[in-house]
């Protein structure tokens, strides 16, 4: 119970502020550190495909991109709930610092998707579940953004994100399975929890490590955005304006 | 019940109701899914008559033909229950071959022949290099001959 009430006070803007300051040098280092290993094991070290020879390597930005932009809609959700219950004022700052980069990732996954799919299947677009879901998904991102942006009192647009967020998640299970249920021109999943990897170990090491860079670049970005959320929302706060005349180095 | 606590079963009720509603949208929109036909499918009179849909499945092995103008083939696409011959003029992807997955937009004519107005490749999920994709291949050759010989034995 006191770690819990110790976490809580962290839900305060003011409080919040300085510690994500304090972890986004931190996750930069990370970003580095993983995209180092996993672009050197993706470019270098793992082996040519037997099918799709040098062309495969673009699934080192391919599938990280596509994981995260599922799992960022999935987190703006969580907060999107914990704000509509809760009433807590960093939630609905914490689903709009995400969704930039959720849509960023999902544009991502469906230029490397068009890039890869031209030279392996031999066109850039079709309409299976699998794309069409994924698309619908980046449509969700944007609507988020349009919806928050055109209201202007930020609580009323925090309520509104947070119901379009909340039922855009449907979708999120059916991009993921839409590969399964139906049939679908994209392969299915060749890392899930369900079997083991159906890739060369190396391979699935250089994948994993480019997905965990893009997971600690997302949670740094959304950090600075969010810092910068939280001074424009409390700009009329007295902490705010005691950090603004008294510059730190926070 | 605190006004949050019924507001966070409220958020997951709706969130229960939306997934049972998509989910019987798409168990009726089932057959509009699918993104292209099997040849059992075709088969079975599924595939739409008189209008353009996919066909998807495995180039038969040793179906391929090259017609003497180099870019109009024919192959048979097979779900291991039916075969469908296709007929195609154009550009093949590189990754067409025979054993591999297909996909073919066309439609069929009447003499039962799908005439191909586009062809892609599906390829699987497994990624490995040639060496280990090799060493597989002689593997499976090795337990099918041993299979064989097994069953010969037991006759």
């Amino acid at each position: 119970m006191t770690q819990f009430t110790h976490l809580y006070k962290f839900a305060a803007p003011a409080a919040f502020y300085p510690l994500a300051g304090r972890l986004v040098p931190w996750f930069w280092g990370l970003t580095a550190l993983f995209g180092g290993i996993g672009l050197w094991l993706g470019l270098a070290v793992a082996p040519t495909d037997f099918q799709q020879g040098e062309g495969y390597r673009i699934i080192f930005v391919h599938v990280g991109a596509s994981w995260m932009s599922m799992f960022i809609y999935v987190v703006m959700a969580f907060w999107a709930a914990i704000g509509l219950a809760f009433n807590t004022r960093l939630s609905g700052m914490m689903t709009a610092a995400l969704a930039p980069t959720g849509a960023l990732f999902t544009f991502l996954s469906l230029w490397t998707g068009a890039l890869w799919g031209k030279p392996m299947w031999g066109a850039w677009w079709v309409w299976d579940a699998r794309l069409t879901s994924e698309l619908i998904l980046l449509f969700l991102y944007i609507g988020f953004i349009a919806l928050t942006r055109a209201i202007d009192d930020p609580r009323r647009a925090d309520r509104a994100g947070a119901v379009l967020a909340l039922v855009g998640v449907v979708n999120i299970p059916i991009i993921y399975f839409s590969v399964k249920w139906w049939s679908t021109l994209h392969q299915g999943a060749s890392v899930s929890l369900a079997k083991s990897p159906s890739m060369a170990t190396i391979m699935l090491w250089g994948m994993l490590f480019c997905a965990l860079a893009m997971w600690m670049y997302a949670i740094a970005v959304s950090l600075i955005r969010v810092r910068g959320i939280i001074l424009e929302r409390e700009r009329h706060t007295d902490w705010v304006k005691a950090l603004l005349l008294k510059p730190e180095k926070s | 019940m605190k006004a949050r606590h019924q507001r966070l079963l409220l958020i997951a009720a709706a969130l229960v109701a939306l997934g049972l509603i998509a989910f019987f949208v798409f168990s009726a929109l089932n057959a509009n899914m699918a993104f292209f036909y099997s040849p059992a499918d075709v088969k079975a009179g599924k595939a739409p008559q008189n209008k353009l849909f996919r066909i998807g499945g495995l180039v038969e092995a040793g179906s391929l033909t090259w017609q003497a103008d180099g870019v109009t083939v024919s192959f048979v696409v097979t779900d291991m229950l039916e075969r469908v011959p296709v007929h195609y003029k154009g550009i093949l992807p590189d990754l067409f071959s025979e054993g591999k997955g297909v996909v073919a937009q066309g439609h069929l004519n009447d003499d039962g022949v799908f005439v191909a107005q586009e062809v892609l490749a599906k390829h699987d999920e497994n990624y490995m290099p040639p060496e280990a994709a090799q060493a597989l291949q002689k593997a499976h050759e090795e337990g099918v001959t041993r299979g064989q010989r097994a069953e010969d034995g037991g006759q």
